[in-house]
Order: C-alpha cells, then sequence, then structure tokens
C-alpha cells in the first residue's frame, strides 16, 4: 500500500473542503472496497479523508412522505430498519443478498453505490485495463468474460456494476443527495447517477472531484409485491450473475431493474409496459441491442427465466 | 507530511494508545502491535473472515479497515471471550463439537458465530429470513447463511453448525 496522509471529517461540509484542498484524496467510509484496492494499489490516495465522524448515521422520515438515508448508515442497519422491511422490503432484501454480515456491519449507503467493478482483469495490476489505467486497452474483451456486462458496455470497457443495493435503488426512484466544497448542493436521481463507459470508462459517476454524498432519498413508498432475486455461483457470499429488482402492482403492472448485466443498474420504462405480457416480451425490450460474448450469452435467458420466477412470486 | 496517526482505543478491557503508521490495519496492529495473535490474517481481502473481531459488539473484517479509524472503540477479540479455564460457552461448544480441524479459521468463526446470535436476537434480517415484518428466529438455514462469511478449508461446517444451534438453544 502506498502512504498516505489522514485526517477525520467531522461534518459533510469539512469532508467537501478537506477534498478541495488535497487534490489525490479520498474518503473513506466503511473501507470494505477501497482498502481492498488501496492494497492493491490501484487505489493510491495520497490522503485519506475518514467520514465516520460526519453524523450522516440516521434513517428520517421525510414530511412529503419517503425515506432519507444518511450517506453513513450501515448496509446492516438499512436492511433491518422497520420502516424500510415493511415500505422497502426490496432494499432489504438486495443488502443481505450482498456481501457478508461482518462486511454489512462496515459498508455504507455511500460507500455502497459508490464500489468499483468485480471485473478479474481490473483487479490484476498486471494486465492492461482502461478503467483502472485510462487507454491502457481492455484485457477482458476477448478474455474470460462470464462476470461481465452484456448491455450498455463499449469498445473500452464491458464491465458490470457489482452492487447489489444499487439495482433496488434505481427500481425505487432514489436520489443521491450531495454537497461540494463550496457548500452548494445538489439531489441526482439514480438513473443519472452512474455512467456508461463509452470510452471513458475510468470515469464511472456524474460526481465532481471531491463531491460528497450525504444522503440517499427514498420517495414515498409505492407498494405492491416487492421482490430482488438474485442468481450466483454458490448459494451465498458471491457476486451476481444475475440480479432483478421488482415491484409487481395487483394489476400486474409495476417496475423491474436487473443488475449483473450492465455498468449500471439496468431498467427501461418502455420494457416496464410490456410487464402484464410476462417475462419474454420485457426482457426482449430491456435487453435489446445486448452485445453479449459466447462466455456471457447466458445472462440474456438468466434475465428472461429471472423475470419470469419473480413474476410468477409477485402472483402467488 | 504526516504519515503517522496516534490513536487509542480498548481491546478486551484495557485501555491501548498506538502511534502508528496509516497504513495499519486494525487486524495488523492487533497482532503486530499488541501481539493479540489470537485474530488470524488469511486473504487479507475481507474474503474469509479468519480476521472477524467485535467492534462495539459488531462483527467486522480486522483487515478491512484501518487502525486510526477507530478511535475510542472497544475491540474485543477471541483472546477476550474466553481463556483456557474460563472459555466462553461458544468456544466451549466448539470444542465439544469439534467445529474445527486445523484451526485456523478457528477464531474468526467463534467471534462470528457470538455476533450471529446477538444479530438474530436483535432481529436482524438475513438472506434466509422468510418474513421481514416477523421476529428472526434461529434455524440451521439462518445460521449458514450468517456464517457464509466465514470460510473453512478442512471443512468442519456441520459440528460448527452444531456448535452454534448447542449455544442457541442453552440461551434464555
Ligand atoms: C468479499 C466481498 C464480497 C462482497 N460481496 C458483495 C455483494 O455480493 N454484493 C454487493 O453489492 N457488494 C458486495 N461487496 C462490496 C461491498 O458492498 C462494498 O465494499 C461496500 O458496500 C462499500 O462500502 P464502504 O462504506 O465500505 O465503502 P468504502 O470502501 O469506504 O468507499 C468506497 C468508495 O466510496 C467513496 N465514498 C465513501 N463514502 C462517500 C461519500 N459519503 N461521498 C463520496 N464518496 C464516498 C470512497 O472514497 C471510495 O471511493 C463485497 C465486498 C467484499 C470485500
Ligand atoms: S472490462 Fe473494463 S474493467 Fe474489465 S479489463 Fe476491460 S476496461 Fe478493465
Amino acid at each position: 500500500m502506498k502512504a498516505f496522509t489522514y485526517e477525520r471529517a467531522s461534518t459533510a461540509e469539512a469532508a467537501a473542503q478537506a477534498a478541495a484542498k488535497n487534490p489525490g484524496a479520498k474518503f473513506i467510509a466503511g473501507g470494505t472496497n477501497l482498502l481492498d484496492l488501496m492494497k492493491l494499489e490501484i487505489e493510491t490516495p495520497q490522503h485519506l479523508i475518514d467520514v465516520n465522524g460526519t453524523g450522516l448515521d440516521k434513517i428520517e422520515a421525510i414530511p412529503e412522505g419517503g425515506l432519507r438515508i444518511g450517506a453513513m448508515v450501515r448496509n446492516t442497519d438499512l436492511a433491518a430498519n422497520e420502516t424500510v422491511r415493511r415500505d422497502y422490503g426490496l432494499l432489504s432484501r438486495a443488502l443481505v443478498a450482498g456481501a457478508s454480515g461482518q462486511l454489512r456491519n462496515k459498508a455504507t449507503t455511500a460507500g455502497n453505490l459508490l464500489q468499483r467493478t468485480r471485473c478479474p482483469y481490473f483487479y490484476d495490476p498486471n494486465q492492461p485495463c482502461n478503467k483502472r489505467q485510462a487507454g491502457s486497452g481492455c484485457s477482458a474483451i476477448g478474455g474470460v468474460t462470464r462476470q461481465l456486462g452484456v448491455i450498455g458496455t463499449s469498445e473500452a470497457c464491458i464491465a458490470t456494476h457489482p452492487s447489489d443495493m444499487a439495482v433496488a435503488m434505481r427500481a425505487l426512484d432514489a436520489e443521491v443527495e450531495t454537497v461540494k466544497s463550496d457548500g452548494s448542493t445538489r439531489s441526482i436521481p439514480m438513473a443519472d447517477f452512474h455512467r456508461l463507459p463509452g470510452d471513458t470508462p475510468h470515469i464511472e459517476t456524474v460526481l465532481e472531484d471531491g463531491e460528497f454524498i450525504t444522503a440517499v432519498v427514498l420517495p414515498k413508498p409505492v407498494g405492491g409485491k416487492q421482490i430482488y432475486r438474485k442468481v450466483r455461483d454458490r448459494a451465498s457470499y458471491a457476486f451476481a450473475l444475475v440480479s432483478v429488482a421488482a415491484v409487481i402492482q395487483p394489476d400486474g403492472r409495476g417496475r423491474v431493474a436487473v443488475g449483473g448485466v450492465a455498468p449500471k443498474p439496468w431498467r427501461m420504462e418502455a420494457a416496464e409496459a410490456e410487464l402484464a405480457k410476462g417475462a419474454r416480451a420485457t426482457s426482449g425490450i430491456l435487453l435489446e441491442g445486448a452485445r453479449p460474448t459466447d462466455d456471457n450469452r447466458f445472462k440474456i435467458d438468466l434475465v428472461e427465466r429471472t423475470l419470469g420466477a419473480v413474476i410468477a412470486e409477485a402472483r402467488g | 507530511m504526516n504519515y503517522k496517526t496516534e490513536v487509542s482505543f480498548t481491546v478486551n478491557g484495557e485501555e491501548q494508545l498506538l502511534n502508528v503508521d496509516n497504513r495499519t490495519t486494525l487486524l495488523d496492529a492487533l497482532r503486530e502491535h499488541l501481539h493479540l495473535t489470537g485474530t488470524k490474517k488469511g486473504c487479507d481481502h475481507g474474503q474469509c473472515g479468519a480476521c472477524t473481531v467485535l467492534v462495539d459488539g459488531r462483527r467486522i473484517n480486522a483487515c478491512l479497515t484501518l487502525a486510526v479509524m477507530h478511535e475510542g472503540d472497544n475491540i474485543t477479540t477471541i483472546e477476550g471471550l474466553g481463556a483456557p479455564g474460563d472459555l466462553h460457552p461458544m468456544q466451549a461448544a466448539f470444542v465439544k463439537h469439534d467445529g474445527f480441524q486445523c484451526g485456523y479459521c478457528t477464531p474468526g468463526q467463534i467471534c462470528s458465530s457470538v455476533a450471529v446470535l446477538e444479530e438474530i436476537k436483535a432481529n436482524i434480517p438475513s438472506h434466509a429470513t422468510s418474513d421481514l415484518t416477523q421476529q428472526t428466529k434461529v434455524s440451521d438455514a439462518e445460521i449458514r447463511e450468517r456464517m457464509s462469511g466465514n470460510l473453512c478449508r478442512c471443512g468442519a461446517y456441520s459440528n460448527i453448525l452444531d456448535a452454534i444451534v448447542e449455544v442457541a438453544e442453552a440461551r434464555p
């Protein structure tokens, strides 16, 4: 690991200001992704800003209906929250489908959204990777791609975003609230938060340098049957090959976001219009234009079958 | 440039004051600085669970957190749970049920399983929980799922499960 200087920030504003003052700085929350990558020298911050003391660890009801989840709320606490379990069951389910009990006790809401890909070539510093080192090439294309993406990918990068929580957040139309060093704030819909790779796969979100996430806001509960189904190579403690987050209403309409297939949670409102017709029609539109490899073509069928199982479960 | 930071925390009831290189993980602080070698380094990437310790009563992977991030925290390692002659009930149950072979993953398994029973009691759900709106209950499926972050290469899993179930059943 490269040496770095360290400070603790006690407010969100102070964290953003510290980042502006220290080029090459990174925030550290749970540390479960950042430290992993620092050990491999894939991340090499010169300065760490510990944001665990910022006090953003509350889940609060908002007057218009909905929930404001502090950026530092741990994945365990979010999954266990009574309101979340009752009104946003999809989110609890997605959270407990990810990582392990130990990791969820540390992992935070903001850190989870910003975790980096699990592409095996990204993790191997001996291989070219456009995401790790811009312009060096993509070792995955033509390589082993079972875990990698089938849609939204580019000639420069075919990696997926690995978060389970983010898929549920997308289906629930969450918004990400931030503060910048000048004190200005903004709210970014989950749909716009993660970027597609294009020819700059190293830029993964619309966050600006040093912009700090303060909260994630869930709109009013949408009701319906909420189901998160994750398909993986072992029954527990593995990343998704494919995951489906769905909210299905009694009349058969609903929402679907898919994980494990794209550089961001994959959702198309046009596909949801087909939900009443079934899984084939819906996934056909959702994955239209997919460019799978021979290794991961199975994901196309797997999305359809997983969605079929979800719809059947919702109907009871 | 200051690459070192002072940090104080409590380990197994004893106050500790350390001045460490910022890069020092909690795991390395425990093992190399405090010589508490019960906590094991397996993969050092949060995948195997051998480094599991309790921080303010919650289990975490000591390898994926920096020592300097634990100012004021209360840390319990396997040494703090119990000692020969005065074993923690979970330690005694692991011995009784032969919940190990080589023993390398065992401190992490035991710290984790102590926390698992607390998590179930505190109604924290898991992937094996069928109804999110009901109080979670101890079951084989719940324990297996909740222990999946602790790998055992000797394959002592069924005995580990027996040990945890016995402690769960003995509790009020
Ligand atoms: C073995 C293993 C298995 C896993 N399995 C799964 C899985 O199955 N599913 C899944 O979804 N995840 C899985 N994970 C990933 C885990 O969910 C993430 O590591 C975790 O959510 C990251 O959160 P953190 O708080 O620890 O982030 P950190 O590591 O602290 O930070 C991650 C990034 O976010 C930035 N950041 C943190 N907070 C803020 C903020 N407030 N504002 C701006 N930037 C910020 C940091 O600078 C850093 O770049 C696994 C991880 C491991 C190690
Ligand atoms: S797919 Fe993306 S992350 Fe993987 S090697 Fe190619 S550029 Fe790197």
